[in-house]
């Protein structure tokens, strides 16, 4: 608990409050944020399969599809986790260099991602798939565009640390903030393990 | 709620790397049966496992729900049961028991 | 956990820290709980007040066959405001009025986990239900109804931005509730004070921890929904379109059922978020004021926590009408009639408490009973509604606004004013006229009666809802004039409930620290609590804790031998008033208050008011939102950049 104030003057009330369950207050917002997100992904993901096969016209996300492109990127991703949970186990051992070295190629590769999908929905353009032209541009554009923004929020946000930590303001004492943005990149990698699969891969 | 279990038991960097390669290892596996035509017919459910193995791992040993207190994993899988509980009725509601759309 | 000690405010951060005590100042900067509480519950009253006078509209307009009081339009904007304002900025956030006054005192503690996120889920509600109002004054009210079907709001249907004011209104309060549930599901997890285990927490609490689950599992399926509908009145989308964009191109192929969907996938958990805490504060009115503690008390939790598994399964049952197959209506008719069960529980449980007590019939108690009778009666109409026959038999009649006010007025609202009468003593130091409560009482039971209960006859008579007018001869001209006179005669018994509360702010008799003898912990505490609640924090040695120190023989009753008096701490009955002090770390609380959650809340109202400018067409207004969301980013920085305690290494 970091909200901690001065005492009132008149009557300095005593006892120290403990969290209830002993786990620290912003964790637990992280993973009911987490919970949370997980049915706004699901409304995205489902608004995609509703209309997946009754798609009208021409073309259609599956026409334009680079399944090789896409897996690097998805590669990219999935390897910015792991750059993740290292940055976290150099913080808990109080490593901060390899924090920052791991921080950075975190974001780095969440940029790979941003940028390889910038280009991708380039590309799509170009080939006609649009956001208004049918419901498959409609739901691709909008489900994969709003993974992209969490992506972006958390860029912004690891970068965030890295510059504290560059600043000398990261010791092994602040580790949970570095494991609760960890949460939630985590996440957003697991969203796109199943927007891969279920919007790339399923050929239905 | 079990109170007062450890909160920090995380695994090493070791473990991380190994988890990484099984990652990798199914990435690769996925695309690969996405070229291969004669896994056409199952690929929905070789897809489907895969992927909810990559899902796993990174939740469990990323994310260290596997060690952590499970209020975490509680609070997690009620969001994704109710909403994995949606999406199976609205796949049901639209394509299995009514396709009211004919194009 | 900082271990800090008394020092000199302001502290670091980018703007000095408001420090006045009192004045507007402070209540704008405000982070107490129990402030942020009072402003809702205002603010809840304001919109209460507003969206009375557009139902009284309504019924002005329907007390006579061919009436010309409203044209059509006129009609649509006042139904669609009138359920829209009912639910999202009355009963939601008086409900989150006693969340926040109340769940912190109830579990021991000085505030909530997050005190400024607390401060800025008002900030965006008020935000959000300006928003929400705007269209009044340049004459674009929503008017498509609070459920907004699809494709009524499509740009081809509705040209006018009244629909936008509703999405940008409702998506903004969505981000509100969402914060809110945030806080109070951490906070009562995290927060309660020693011995005070998940099965010793007041029904209250329980209720409000259900809610924010179903909150925070619920509100971001109509965050995407409109979503959806925003990106297809604004970019041309199609998730819900079903014509070309534009003439020659493609049929768009959107499904407009899609939204009724996801719609109700969201709304109906929103009923249960409306009803929930209602019982919750029935559950702790009916035991106090029968001098029995709550009957069944596990079984009471179980039924809250398995409407929230359930809430999630009957959506659908909205849909009967829509062409659903017949395994799907099926199933929902049957999980429909599960839900019943556990509501069923809760009500026998209530009256199995008031059977053999010494019931005190005062104002909170009689609106507790009169929402258990009413509440019966709309529950039971509703599981009629699970039968699809009968339900496409009544769908779109008055039948259903009869079903649903009993529910949710005579339901939710007397439930919430049973708080009202309860609490206000606690918050406000002062009692409120009890002559005066059974006066309003029976003016709003009978008025209520008269005007909800014709409207099942209307409907079995098929009078469509939200029809602006009927002709005469159709057998529906009295049980109309009825309703309108009981709609007024509501109208006078809140006139009372005012002319009551003035009353008692300035004369009305002391309520001392415990005037109803009260079993929680919120009565151990003087009236109006100091701001930091408890001196020490309480130790609970069982359920209803103030009953164990000050009736054992009551609260025995029903307490398990396994709770005897402060097992865990042997701080043996010491809640609130006890003398043991934990030497050494001291530290409180009572965090200071703070412009940027004010400030986030006003970048949201800027952003969601940059939407609505470009909704006329001209896109590049959306520069409005950027400069608002860069205000809300900056708020952010400031936010965490202010240190709300000393650093953690001390």
């Amino acid at each position: 608990m970091q909200q901690v104030a001065s005492a009132p003057p008149a009557h300095p009330p005593t006892h120290v409050e403990e969290p209830s369950t002993g786990l620290n207050n912003r964790k637990v917002l992280m993973w009911a944020f987490l919970g949370s997100d997980c049915m706004f992904f699901g409304a995205l993901i489902v608004s995609y399969l509703v209309y997946r096969g009754r798609w009208q016209g021409h073309p259609v996300p599956t026409d334009v599809f680079d399944i090789p492109y896409t897996s690097v990127s998805a590669f990219a991703l999935l390897m910015s986790s792991l750059a993740m949970v290292l940055a976290l186990a150099a913080i808990q051992r109080g490593d901060i260099r390899r924090l920052k070295i791991w921080l950075l190629t975190t974001a780095g590769l969440g940029l790979v991602f941003i940028g390889g999908q910038i280009f991708e929905f380039t590309t799509f353009g170009h080939e006609g798939l649009t956001l208004g032209g049918n419901t498959g541009g409609t739901t691709f554009f909008v489900l994969t565009g709003f993974h992209g923004a969490h992506v972006s929020l958390g860029i912004a946000w690891l970068l965030s640390l890295f510059v504290q930590a560059v600043r000398g303001q990261m010791a092994q004492a602040r580790s949970l903030d570095v494991e609760i943005a960890g949460l939630y990149w985590h996440f957003v990698d697991i969203v796109w393990i199943i927007i891969f699969t279920v919007v790339y891969l399923i050929p239905i | 709620m079990s109170a007062h279990q450890p909160e920090h038991a995380h695994p090493g960097a070791q473990q991380y790397i190994t988890i990484a390669a099984i990652l990798t290892f199914i990435t690769l596996v996925e695309v690969s049966v996405y070229y291969i035509a004669a896994l056409r017919p199952v690929l929905l459910p070789v897809l489907v496992v895969l992927s909810a193995g990559k899902f796993a791992l990174v939740v469990m040993y990323y994310m260290h729900l596997k060690f952590d207190n499970r209020l975490f994993s509680g609070m997690f899988l009620f969001g994704l049961a109710t909403a994995l509980f949606t999406a199976i009725a609205f796949i049901f509601l639209f394509h299995l028991l009514q396709p009211r759309f004919v194009t | 956990m900082a271990t800090a000690t008394a020092r000199a405010a302001p502290r670091a951060g980018i703007l000095a820290r408001p420090v006045a005590p009192m004045g507007i100042w402070s209540w704008l900067t405000t982070i107490d709980h129990k402030r942020i509480g009072i402003l809702y519950e205002l603010t809840a009253f304001i919109f209460f007040l507003i969206g009375g006078l557009e139902a009284l509209l309504m019924r002005s307009q329907l007390v006579q066959p061919d009436n010309t009081l409203l044209g059509p339009g006129q009609y649509n904007a006042l139904f669609t405001m009138h359920g829209t304002t009912m639910i999202f900025l009355v009963v939601m956030p008086l409900s989150a009025a006693f969340f926040n006054y109340i769940v912190p005192l109830q579990i021991g503690a000085r505030d909530v986990a997050f005190p400024r996120l607390n401060a800025f889920s008002y900030w965006v509600f008020l935000s959000g239900g300006v928003l929400m109002n705007l269209g009044f004054l340049i004459g674009a009210v929503p008017d498509m109804g609070w459920f907004a079907y699809s494709p009524l709001t499509s740009s081809q249907f509705s040209p006018s931005v009244g629909v936008d004011f509703w999405v940008v209104g409702l998506q903004v309060l969505g981000v509100a509730s969402l914060a809110a549930a945030f806080n109070f599901l951490v906070t009562i997890i995290q927060m309660r004070a020693p011995g005070l285990s998940f099965m010793r927490m007041p029904l209250f609490t329980w209720t409000t921890f259900v809610t924010s689950i179903l909150i925070v599992l619920a509100f971001p399926v109509i965050a995407v929904a409109l979503i959806e509908l925003m990106f297809d009145r604004l970019f041309g989308s199609t998730f819900f379109n079903v014509t070309p964009a534009a003439a020659g191109a493609a049929a768009a192929g959107g499904d407009p059922i899609l939204w009724q969907h996801l719609f109700w996938v969201f709304a109906h958990p929103e009923v249960y978020i409306l009803i929930l805490p209602a019982m919750g504060i029935v559950s702790e009115v009916v035991p106090v004021f029968s001098r029995k503690p709550l009957f069944g008390y596990p079984f009471m939790v179980y039924a809250v926590v398995s409407i929230a598994f359930l809430s999630f399964t009957v959506w659908a049952h909205h849909m009967f009408t829509t062409g659903l197959s017949a395994i799907a209506m099926s199933f929902f008719a049957a999980s429909t009639m599960l839900i019943a069960v556990p509501t069923g529980i809760k009500i026998f449980n209530w009256i199995s408490t008031l059977y053999g007590g010494s019931i005190a019939l005062k104002a909170p108690a009689m609106f507790a009973l009169g929402f258990i009778a009413m509440f019966t009666i709309g529950g039971l109409s509703g599981v009629m509604h699970a039968s699809p026959p009968v339900d496409t038999q009544q769908q779109d009649t008055y039948f259903v606004v009869a079903h649903l006010h009993y529910v949710l007025f005579g339901g939710s609202i007397f439930a919430l004013f049973a708080g009202i009468y309860y609490w206000w003593p606690k918050i406000t130091g002062r009692l409120l006229g009890d002559g005066l409560g059974q006066l309003q009482f029976w003016l709003m039971f009978i008025g209520f009666n008269l005007t909800f209960g014709p409207m099942h006859f209307l409907g079995v008579d098929g009078m469509p809802r939200r029809v602006y007018t009927y002709s005469p001869g159709m057998g529906w001209e009295l049980w109309n004039v009825v309703a309108t006179i009981g709609a007024f005669v509501i109208g006078v018994s809140v006139l009372v409930f005012i002319f009551n509360a003035f009353k008692s702010l300035r004369t009305g008799e002391r309520a001392g620290d415990d005037p109803w003898d009260g079993m929680t912990l919120e009565w151990t505490i003087p009236s109006p609590p100091p701001h930091y609640n408890f001196v020490e924090i309480p130790t609970v040695a069982g359920r209803n804790p103030l009953w164990l120190q000050k009736h054992p023989e009551l609260a025995g009753r029903h307490v398990p031998g396994a709770d005897p008096i402060a097992t865990d701490t042997g701080h043996s009955g010491s809640e609130g008033s006890g003398a043991e002090s934990h030497d050494g770390h001291h530290a409180v609380h009572v965090p200071d208050p703070s412009y940027w959650p004010l400030f986030a809340g006003a970048g949201i109202f800027v952003a969601g008011f940059g939407v609505l400018l470009s909704a006329g067409g001209n896109l590049s207004l959306l520069a409005v939102t950027g400069v608002g969301l860069f205000i809300v980013i900056v708020s952010i920085f400031g936010w965490s950049l202010e240190p709300v305690n000393e650093p953690v290494q001390a």
